[in-house]
């Protein structure tokens, strides 16, 4: 499904990732985790093409995308959200999902400004699938709420839904539990689950613990830029060297 | 959707039996330019509203639209409505052109190019004397016609100008509620997400800069033909500035609020002939009042107080009671 | 005049011309290091130091030498006023309103001062005699050495300013990271304010020196004010050197132009240098790239 080759990303000097490898399988849930400064936002933004990488390759189904502008990912099937929810606050719930259907449909500015009846008959079609998401999430009672005015928890289910309207094959979460309390943590754990379930693969970047070992098939520990180890809850759990990471043995 | 439909209805009805309750040429005339500002004005929000990027340099649009259809239609004996076809096209595809690298810019690097751009074409009218007449400005540009109809008197220019208003707000309002006009908002409140959604900030950025700089060369040629007078002070960084405050003023991203605020910039120097030298400093006062107590503008920022106001009372009815 | 000697000419009044540029887009450079605004009523003080020195000197009668102190200290208390008034009510906004209000205030301060004074323009005496000088072949008017020796005292005092005093080390702290420099304990919003009594120094001092040579009035400064913008894009907003050397580029350049290709296009120079440093070279003629990062 996605697999990271050689990854290697230099700031100024300061190498933030070095040689990074490895693969994600399709219809799991993936879990990337370490300590902090281990690089996992900065690998999540590569992969998503907001950085660009120094070395190394991102395939993605089979096809080379580095370097390819973010804009282009959604209509290659890969969508993702980010650690401190971006919605687009001035817009209502309703409208943030259907720009998530932006990819899935085509009508232009003439045709949007003439109002061409193809451009009417996608309207409405969208319309009608940004619902089905917000129903997906549970959130449909909110569809007229202006975006910033949700609270938080909500904010992120708006954002997975708007993701969703996408038709992903791979979610990317950033941290997608941060901020949630442990309530609204379960109603996540399900949704992600509910989302694998719709055959879309899923990839996320989290702190929560509990959450990565209960819903994740397989984890990848990154350490200080470098990949650590990689297995199931299980495996990763009892490897002495992610144990020794966390505890920060050299402290 | 209905709404919407309504809402442009009564605007409609109101701007077709205007002359009805409004006559006299003075009167009429000064209508015929809150009709220009407003398309200006609309033109600037699409672009300043909507997709969040700010232009300083829209006057030269307005500018070349007006001078391009003047030149042809006069120098060159072209067809006016062809002459303005013309000019509307290689404007937005100018604008096209230029949006590539200009639109690349943001905040106040953008409107510092914007508004070196503007200056430039400012100073193309007045040295470029052999073609634009220079600073005396250029005469002679015949009045539009439409078969036995001639567009030169002020009720026909109303109604001449305001119906390419109402094609151009009807337009804009269908554009706002699309894709199109939630992708440029998106672009607006959260770029990188709206990329990661799919939508190609930079391309639907440049379109609507050409579009926005298309509808303002129309508005020119309008006035061009108008007037049948052009010279260069009418296009130049104070009319740019007057038009960012008519957005201002009628609120970021709302059509109808643009027509307020033109409709307001456009009458009341008309009201206030007494104190002309005053305007420069009302614009500025009104501008940086504006931005500081009601950034929604008018459109938002009456309503709001009106709630404030009522909330208000109806407290003071709890606290009796 | 033989060309070479026209040349030198012209360089020489590029030169002179340019160093205002500089001064002005050193301000327009400290106000963007210290707040991320370009401020569009930066020329709007090189245009009150020009007209308050003339209003003191004709109403007041002051003597020059006492008009152009009290000028200056006059056009910085408008600066602080604009900071206090304009930008600190607006402090978290968007760059667009920002931008707005800038706007709003220069059209503010020049529409007050047209009503307080009026719409001429007008001379101010030169400081020493206005005899020129002969320099190899050019002649060179006494106030064009004035504007060099003075900008140049003023880049000197401005270096050592940012270099040696507490106050320009914490505006520099303040300029790599805000919020750095405000858990350090220096007081942030000290610091804007003071870019703005800075840079509104600096540029009405420009406009006090320029001002018997191009005389001045209401309106000097827009113009101005652009291209001491565009000077301190050629130096890719530096407050130091690099703008110094862009006020001179474009002086020159613009001076070249309007003598030997036309003055009535010498305005546009400084834009079409503005438009293709802003597409090509962002980050000014000697920064090198920024990498992009989100």
């Amino acid at each position: 499904m996605l697999e990271l080759q050689g990854i290697t990303q230099i700031f100024g000097g300061v190498t933030a990732l070095n040689d990074v490898s490895f693969s994600i399988h399709a219809d799991q849930i993936t879990g990337v985790i370490g300590p902090n400064g281990a690089g996992k936002t900065t690998l999540f933004n590569i992969v998503t093409g907001i950085y660009q990488q120094t070395r190394g390759q991102v395939i993605f189904e089979g096809s080379d995308i580095s370097g390819i502008p973010v804009e282009r990912l959604a209509a290659k099937g890969m969508v993702r959200t980010f650690q401190n929810i971006e919605l687009f606050g001035q817009m209502t719930v309703l409208e943030n999902v259907m720009v998530g259907l932006h990819s899935k449909s085509k009508s232009g500015l003439f045709a949007c400004s003439f109002k061409a009846p193809w451009a009417i008959t996608e309207e409405r079609r969208i319309r009608e699938e940004a619902h089905e998401w917000l129903r997906f999430v549970g959130i449909e009672q909110l569809a007229d709420v202006q975006a910033s005015n949700l609270p938080f928890g909500k904010g992120r289910m708006l954002e997975i839904a708007r993701a969703m309207a996408c038709k992903p094959r791979l979610i990317l979460m950033d941290e997608p539990a941060a901020g949630l309390n442990s309530q609204e943590t379960v109603g996540l754990a399900e949704l992600i689950r509910k989302i694998r379930d719709l055959g879309v693969t899923v990839v996320l970047v989290e702190h929560d613990m509990e959450l990565v070992m209960d819903i994740c098939d397989r984890i990848v520990v990154l350490n200080l830029g470098q990949k650590l180890a990689e297995g199931t809850p299980r495996e990763i759990q009892d490897n002495p060297e992610v144990i020794a990471a966390y505890l920060g043995d050299d402290e | 959707m209905k709404k919407e439909l309504i809402k442009y209805a009564v605007f409609a009805l109101c701007i077709l039996l205007a002359p009805l309750v409004f006559s006299g040429n003075y009167l009429m005339n000064v209508l015929v330019f809150v009709g220009i500002h407003t398309m200006l004005a609309v033109a600037l929000n699409l672009l300043l509203g909507y997709a969040g990027q700010i232009s300083l340099g829209h006057a030269a649009f307005f500018g070349l639209g007006a001078y391009g259809s003047g030149i042809l239609s006069t120098t060159y004996n072209w067809n006016p409505w062809l002459a303005m076809t013309v000019v509307a096209l290689v404007v937005g595809g100018l604008a096209f052109a230029i949006g590539f690298p200009i639109l690349k810019l943001k905040g106040h690097y953008l409107a510092m190019a914007t508004l070196g751009m503007g200056i430039i074409v400012y100073i193309v009218f007045n040295e470029w004397v052999a073609i634009t007449g220079g600073p005396s400005g250029f005469s002679g540009i015949p009045n539009l016609e439409l078969g036995p109809l001639v567009f030169d008197s002020d009720l026909k220019n109303y109604y001449l100008v305001w119906s390419f208003v109402l094609g151009c707000v009807l337009l804009s309002v269908n554009l706002a509620n699309s894709r199109i006009g939630r992708a440029f908002r998106a672009i607006h409140d959260a770029e990188v997400a709206a990329r990661v959604m799919g939508v190609n900030a930079r391309l639907l950025k440049v379109q609507v800069f050409a579009l926005s700089a298309m509808i303002c060369a129309i508005a020119g040629s309008l006035y061009a033909h108008v007037m049948t007078f052009v010279a260069p002070p009418s296009f130049g960084f104070n009319i740019s500035v007057e038009l960012l405050t008519m957005v201002v003023i009628g609120g970021l991203g709302s059509i109808y609020g643009s027509f307020l605020g033109a409709l307001l910039l456009t009458l009341l120097p008309e009201f206030l002939r007494f104190m002309h030298d005053y305007d420069i400093v009302f614009y500025g006062g009104l501008l940086m009042v504006m931005t500081i107590f009601m950034p929604g503008g008018l459109v938002r920022g009456i309503p709001d107080l009106f709630r404030k106001i009522t909330g208000l009372k109806n407290k003071k009815g709890g606290a009796h009671a | 005049m033989e060309l070479g000697n026209q040349l030198l000419q012209y360089l020489l009044s590029g030169l002179s011309t340019g160093a205002i540029y500089a001064l002005i887009g050193i301000g327009f450079s400290i106000i963007y290091n210290a707040t991320g605004i370009i401020n569009f009523a930066q020329g709007e003080f090189v245009m009150l130091g020009g007209m308050l020195t003339l209003f003191l000197m004709e109403t007041l009668k002051l003597p020059l030498w006492a008009a152009i102190p009290l000028a200056v200290l006059l056009a910085t208390l408008v600066g602080l006023l604009f900071e206090r008034l304009a930008i600190r009510p607006l402090r978290k906004a968007s760059p667009i309103s920002l931008v707005i209000i800038t706007i709003g205030g220069s059209i503010l301060i020049r529409g007050l001062s047209m009503l307080i004074w009026d719409k001429d323009t007008h001379a101010l005496p030169p400081f020493s005699s206005e005899e020129p000088i002969m320099i190899a072949g050019a002649t060179v008017l006494p106030q064009h050495f004035w504007i060099l020796g003075i900008t140049v005292v003023l880049i000197g005092l401005n270096k050592w300013f940012f270099s040696h005093t507490i106050s320009g080390k914490a505006m520099r702290a303040c300029s790599y990271n805000p919020r750095a420099a405000g858990l350090v304990g220096i007081d942030v919003r000290r610091m804007v304010l003071l870019s703005f009594v800075i840079s509104a120094a600096m540029g009405s001092l420009a406009g006090i020196i320029v001002a018997p040579l191009t005389m001045t009035s209401y309106d000097v400064g827009v113009m101005l004010g652009l291209k001491g913008f565009c000077a301190a894009i050629i130096g890719g907003m530096s407050s130091g050197i690099p703008t110094v050397i862009g006020g001179l580029i474009l002086g020159v350049l613009e001076s070249l132009g309007a003598g030997l290709i036309s003055s009535g296009y010498k305005d546009a120079i400084a834009f079409v240098i503005l438009l293709l440093i802003l597409f090509i070279r962002p980050q000014g003629l000697f920064g090198k790239p920024e990498s992009e990062r989100v």
